[in-house]
């Protein structure tokens, strides 16, 4: 065990435990949500899922599988609480954000539950770090009800041509109209919405485009861990308006 | 008084430009005072700089290809002046790849350091960029206002760290609170915690080592004797460290930091040929 620590989380109950050799697996998918400064996490035995939400209209989830932690438990059924995401961020990469060859930070994560703080162990090259994040009630999500007998278009493509797409568009236009089939009904979305998706863009080696009936778009980025594991992170966004005949 | 130097050889020319660097991130004014042997930069503890005071010593032998000072008197032969060193750090960006530097003292219309960087040319004729940087030069009457400050009489004197690793973390901290407290003991132990009502972090330090200041300095007699386990603390705006490890582009050959709890911390970096001591009072 690389801790020193480990009396502080022996023989008390936590709801939740983890650990985690390379923090950089954990903190580099929560970078690619990171658009608003608070975030809910909801764990369960199949992993940590960690929800962004901003203006109603778009939501951001980053999915870290319990197999990419070499330690995952989860007492209860679900575990679920909202945290700053940015002084998670902070704590996570306090040995530094970039890679250095041959240094990793190890971390143990654990919470005991409801109106207990996140506790966090860090180790690199023998110095310890521990932070305790107080948390916060955790609000309601949004649903989007997202269902895929509902989706009428759907592209898988590499991540690298729609990087090249989205750094050639104009940022500052105000919506950007997604058109995927000849067919009806199109779709426009604020950019100012769908601008945080490219954090994870930039992560990512596949991503699937999908707009349902109402002209939701699921953007599902796969991204590949410094350890060569897939992990997910996708984005909701609801619609700007519908394009009329009119306007075609 | 006359003062003129030269840089010619550029290892050095880059070395000096670095210390530079490092002085201005540290301070907006500080006072240059140049010796027959050697060149010091010092910011005096004044309230306005938040009573942070600063003292870097060079061998101008060291850096200097040529250097001629005469000073105000024979039996005083030394200048003082007062400048802005970051006119001198951007002075000295455009000699990178210089083929010499000079810095001379000029009293054209003002008193300034004329910073003349010869720069390499295709052609015959040379091209030379200079810099005129004003400075106040100081009375010899004001002169006992900069003297070294002494080793203060601390609890507890440790080695600091990796800067590399320290910087990493003090700058994550930073973002999170306005101060830090410093705390560190004989058994070469050194923590350093953040506390808000979001979030406390600790990082622990072990294995530092504790320096061997020689046992009759009287500096250290608040250490003799102390329980090696118990912690001297103090907190410090969290910035000024900030600053002051931002502005190290090299590990020093020694780091080492002297506290006195609750009152200051004295951070002392020695390279080869630079030594650089800073002060940061602690907060109430």
């Amino acid at each position: 065990m690389p801790f020193s620590t480990q009396s502080h989380s022996g023989g008390e109950q936590y709801v939740l435990t983890a650990s985690l050799d390379n923090a950089r697996n954990l903190s580099s998918l929560l970078r690619a949500v990171h658009f608003q400064d608070h975030a809910t996490c909801f764990a369960t035995a199949n992993g940590l899922r960690v929800t962004v939400e901003d203006a109603k209209c778009i939501q951001a989830n980053a999915f870290i599988q319990a197999e990419i932690f070499q330690e995952f438990h989860v007492q209860e059924e679900s575990v679920m609480f909202r945290i700053n995401l940015a002084v998670l961020l902070d704590c996570l990469t306090i040995f530094g954000a970039s890679s250095s060859p041959g240094t990793s930070t190890a971390l143990r994560m654990c919470y005991r539950g409801y109106g207990y703080p996140l506790m966090l162990f860090l180790e690199e090259g023998g110095v310890v770090t521990v932070c305790r994040i107080n948390t916060q009630e955790p609000e309601d999500l949004l649903d989007f009800n997202f269902c895929s007998t509902n989706v009428i278009n759907k592209i898988i493509l590499q991540s690298e041509g729609l990087r090249e797409a989205f750094s050639e568009l104009d940022m500052t236009s105000e919506v950007l109209q997604i058109t995927m089939s000849p067919d009806k009904p199109y779709f426009r979305y604020k950019i100012s919405l769908l601008k945080p998706s490219t954090k994870a863009l930039a992560l990512s080696c596949k991503v699937s485009i999908r707009t349902d009936n109402r002209g939701f778009l699921s953007l599902q980025y796969m991204i590949r861990n410094e350890d060569g594991q897939i992990c997910f992170v996708e984005y909701y966004c609801c619609p700007n308006e519908e394009i009329t005949d009119a306007e075609l | 008084m006359r003062f003129r130097a030269k840089i010619v050889d550029l290892a050095c020319l880059n070395h000096f430009s670095r210390v530079i660097n490092t002085i201005a991130k540290l301070a907006k004014t500080c006072t240059l005072r140049l010796t027959v042997n050697k060149l010091y930069f010092i910011l005096s503890d004044r309230v306005a700089n938040g009573g942070v005071s600063m003292w870097c010593e060079l061998c101008q032998g060291n850096f200097f290809d040529e250097f001629q000072m005469e000073g105000v008197a024979a039996d005083n032969n030394e200048i003082y002046l007062e400048l802005m060193p970051d006119n001198l750090s951007r002075a000295l960006k455009t000699a990178q790849s210089a083929k010499a530097v000079k810095i001379k003292l000029t009293n054209k219309y003002s008193p300034c350091l004329k910073v003349a960087v010869e720069l390499p040319s295709l052609s015959r004729s040379s091209r030379i960029v200079t810099h005129d940087i004003p400075v106040k030069v100081i009375p010899r009457r004001l002169w006992s206002d900069f003297k070294e400050p002494s080793v203060p009489d601390f609890e507890v004197s440790i080695y600091l760290p990796l800067l590399k690793t320290m910087k990493s973390i003090v700058e994550r901290m930073k973002n999170l609170s306005n101060c830090i407290v410093i705390e560190a003991n004989l058994s070469g132990e050194m923590n350093l915690k953040i506390e808000t009502d979001v979030v406390s972090v600790t990082t622990h330090f072990k294995d530092l080592g504790n320096p061997p200041w020689a046992s009759e300095d009287e500096c250290q007699s608040s250490a003799r004797g102390r329980d090696l386990q118990s912690m001297a603390e103090a907190r410090i705006d969290i910035k000024k460290l900030q600053q002051l490890l931002a502005g190290q582009q090299v590990n020093p050959t020694k780091a080492l930091c002297n506290i006195i709890s609750k009152r200051i911390v004295h951070f002392i970096l020695l390279h080869e040929d630079v030594s650089l001591q800073y002060f940061i009072p602690a907060l109430a």
